[in-house]
């Protein structure tokens, strides 16, 4: 959104009315909205979700916080320019469908961002409270869920507008929130789109990664429900570049096609002992787990439910596993970081849930050998312990290992969790398309087409690791760019 | 969703499918493998295509009886829908033309040897085929076999059907008497170590397919890992072959034995 067209919503009158019935002073004078949470103690041990949301009248309280500034910096904290002031102001006056209405209009998935952005780094980060006051930012992330959650449940949920159908057929690879936006922007224009998916559930990685207690599946359905609404189409249980090629497509008259199939291939650490049975990916472990039910007693797939969990990693993925064997009814279950609390990428609130679910923080140690029983199964691990030197490329402090601080830690179950790789499918069933030497897959950024022209793709395939907001945000990106492309092909 | 279209039983305990899925039908190659899940509270399991029918839209899965999801398909019919199969996966069989080629099929492996077999002889290979079972009930698709191959021998451990032996018994009388240039072993892990080293005495090139456990088939999970030449690698996306020389089978072994415990429980749930 422009700055011109945020600053002439600015001065409407009843932001102007609004802004004069508080002063300053007194809207500053609050203290932020505290999230309902479950207990602790309880809630470790189901998938209920964690977070209940903001009851109306503190959302409303919440809203009044915010100043309504003529420079809105919290807007250049989000990669997708939410108009954040204006959805605000909507709650401030108990419009909560004409909030919801205003994320809509950057945002495809306000209820999932809403609980999985990180808003500390982002929006929050730059709204003037953090930035000037050195007070605790607007909630912003817990207003977006309240919004959402309120168009969600009133039943009155908005379906967007769609342009009168053009008869073009578009092709989205892969159902992870790239490939969501993406659609959706393209069935507004009018083209016919259908959404290819590997899996045998809509989603990606927000249905086969991120736990139910953080978000749950219903959020997500209503959105796809949306989206099938508008005209969508969905095709499960079909890999492009296998079930059928490219060129299969384009002669079943695909024009464009987005790829977004994210970066589902995990990593490993390549150290001894790592194939051990009980020692995982962290895409396995949620996969049996959200994906497959394995925790539910009457589905097929198991899982192991280790007593003692050790799961290395400290991002979100590394949050969601520990917390996840928790649940199974782990008596430990800890994270091993090489780095200290500080430098942990997962969001803030999903570390303080943890630490308030009982997880251990093993910070400042790597694992160096697994060691397994006559069994194969693991049964310890050596760990080594770090300490912090020189900042590194990416600003923070290098980990450095501590000579003779070595030890054995028992263990039945580790999840390895240190990030994710390019899934491989498409850069290998396509000789032409250019790669990056992480395979990537390279694109102009303005309109996200790759080396090959009727070839668009985002989301972690571009980027390998990285958000929900930044998927989607590209996916916004490739529909403007695909349009413009299909538009001057069929001139 | 996938209808049966034909089912025929080999045996008590291995039949063949035939299911409606034309898209897969059009783009698999031998070696190809799907993976399928019964029902919604089923597993995902890999299944090797033994064979396709792209005019009819059908592809061929030949299932024998091992456990909760084995045992939970075969007892499923002729218009029976299976809630989900994709595909193809995995890396199709290098064919090419070698000379002759052993292939070596143990038990469950003899399924998908099948569309190898077939692939290598319409190649132009001289192919022998030695087909190995506990008992004559296990030996499957013993004339298919010899439809493709020069000569099929086959081993029974108790003697029930072709000679009493092992199938390493077959491999090393084949290699005693011609110049084989390439192997192909499937079955069991064991089986299949034991194949590779009979292979490896006389440095015969030989290709094994491996049937880890796997959970997506699409290299997202690494449920399917193994040890190939001290690396890592994914049997679905890097295999199911592999240089059967290369490959650590003592810890594939290990390693499939992983949910021993789950899946009494579970098959005992399922009689229940
Ligand atoms: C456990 C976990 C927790 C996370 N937590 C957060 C968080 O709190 N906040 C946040 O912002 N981000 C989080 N992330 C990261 C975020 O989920 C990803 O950055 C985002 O989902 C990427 O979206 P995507 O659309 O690019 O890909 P994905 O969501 O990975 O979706 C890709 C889809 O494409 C399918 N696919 C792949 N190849 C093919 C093919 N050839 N044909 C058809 N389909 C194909 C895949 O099966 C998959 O479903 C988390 C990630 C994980 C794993
Ligand atoms: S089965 Fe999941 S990576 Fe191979």
């Amino acid at each position: 959104m422009d700055k011109e067209t945020i600053k002439a919503e600015r001065t409407q009158e009843w932001r102007l009315d609004l802004r004069k019935q508080i002063k300053a002073k007194e809207r500053t004078a609050g203290i932020r909205a505290k999230m309902t949470e479950r207990d602790p103690n309880v809630r470790n041990k189901n998938s209920d979700e964690v977070n209940m949301g903001l009851a109306r009248e503190l959302a409303v309280a919440e809203a009044q916080r915010c100043l309504d500034c003529a420079n809105p910096t919290c807007i250049n904290g989000c990669p997708v320019g939410i108009n954040i002031p204006k959805f605000i102001k909507k709650i401030e006056v108990e419009d909560f469908l004409g909030a919801a209405k205003v994320l809509k209009e950057t945002n495809t998935l306000p209820a999932v961002c809403g609980r999985v952005c990180p808003q500390e780094k982002q929006c929050e980060a730059q709204c003037f409270y953090t930035l000037s006051l050195k007070k605790d930012p607007v909630a912003i992330g817990f207003l977006e869920r309240f919004a959402a959650d309120f168009e969600q449940n009133s039943g009155e949920m908005s379906i967007p507008e769609v342009a009168e159908p053009n008869g073009l057929k578009i092709a989205t690879i892969g159902s992870g929130p790239a490939g969501l936006a993406f659609a959706a922007d393209m069935v507004r224009f009018g083209y016919d789109v259908t959404v290819f998916e590997a899996l045998h559930e809509i989603g990606g990685v927000l249905k086969y990664g991120i736990p139910e207690f953080r978000l749950p599946n219903t959020v997500v359905d209503v959105e796809i429900d949306n989206l099938r609404k508008m005209g969508v189409k969905f095709v499960k249980n079909f890999i492009v570049g296998r079930t059928a090629s490219f060129d299969d497509l384009r002669k079943d008259g695909y024009q464009g096609f987005f790829v977004a199939s994210g970066a589902g291939l995990p990593n490993f650490m390549d150290i001894p002992g790592e194939n051990s049975i009980g020692i995982f990916s962290s895409n396995e472990y949620l996969t049996r787990v959200n994906l497959m039910n394995a925790a539910k007693e009457d589905y097929d797939t198991p899982v192991f439910s280790g007593k003692s969990v050790a799961v290395i990693g400290g991002g979100n993925t590394a949050m969601d596993a520990v917390r996840t064997a928790k649940r199974l009814g782990a008596e430990h279950a800890r994270i091993i970081y090489r780095r200290s609390l500080t430098e942990m990428p997962a969001r803030v609130e999903e570390v303080k849930h943890a630490q308030e679910e009982g997880i251990e923080f093993l910070n400042l140690n790597n694992p160096l050998e697994y060691f397994a029983d006559k069994d194969g199964r693991v049964k310890s691990m050596k760990l080594q312990k770090m300490e912090l030197g020189e900042p590194d490329s990416s600003g923070r402090r290098r980990p450095v290992p501590i000579e003779g601080s070595e030890y054995e830690l028992e263990t039945d179950t580790v999840v390895v969790s240190v990030g994710v790789s390019p899934n491989p499918l498409i850069p290998q069933s396509l000789k032409d398309l250019e790669v990056t030497r992480w395979g990537t897959i390279v694109v102009d950024k303005e309109s996200m087409q790759s080396s090959i022209e009727d070839i668009f793709a985002g989301g972690d395939i571009v980027r390998g690791g990285a958000t929900v907001i930044l998927a989607m945000g590209d996916g916004r990106t490739a529909a403007a760019g695909m349009h413009e492309y299909v538009q001057n092909k069929n001139k | 969703m996938s209808k049966i279209i034909e089912k025929e039983f080999f045996s008590e305990n291995v039949a063949r499918f035939e299911i409606d899925a034309p898209e897969i039908a059009k783009s698999r190659k031998a070696g190809h493998f799907v993976i399928i899940r019964i029902d919604e509270k089923g597993e995902r399991i890999p299944l090797t295509i033994a064979g396709s029918n792209p005019e009819k839209g059908t592809i061929t899965l030949i299932v024998q009886k091992v456990g909760v999801s084995s045992a939970k398909l075969l007892a499923l019919n002729e218009g029976d829908d299976i809630l989900d199969v994709v595909g193809p996966l995995g890396k199709a069989t290098h064919i090419d033309k070698v000379g002759t080629v052993l292939a070596a099929g143990g038990g469950v492996g003899i399924a998908p040897l099948l569309p190898i077999v077939r692939a290598f002889k319409e190649a132009g290979n001289r192919v022998i085929t030695v087909l190995a079972a506990r008992n004559k009930d296990l030996i499957i698709l013993e004339e298919q076999m010899r439809k493709y191959s020069d000569e099929v021998i086959v081993m029974t451990d108790d003697g029930s059907s072709g000679r009493k032996g092992l199938v390493t018994h077959g491999m090393e009388e084949v290699i005693g008497r011609e110049d084989v240039n390439l192997s192909v072993a499937i079955g069991p892990a064991v089986m299949m170590k034991y194949a590779a080293l009979t292979t490896k005495k006389y440095n015969i090139e030989t290709l094994a397919s491996l049937n880890t456990i796997m959970v997506d088939g699409t290299g997202m999970c690494g449920a399917c890992r193994v040890t190939v030449g001290g690396k890592t690698k994914f049997v679905c996306v890097d295999g199911p072959e592999f240089d059967a020389h290369q490959v650590d089978f003592d810890e594939m072994l290990l390693r499939l034995n992983a949910y021993k415990q789950e899946e009494v429980d579970a098959y005992e749930r399922f009689l229940k």
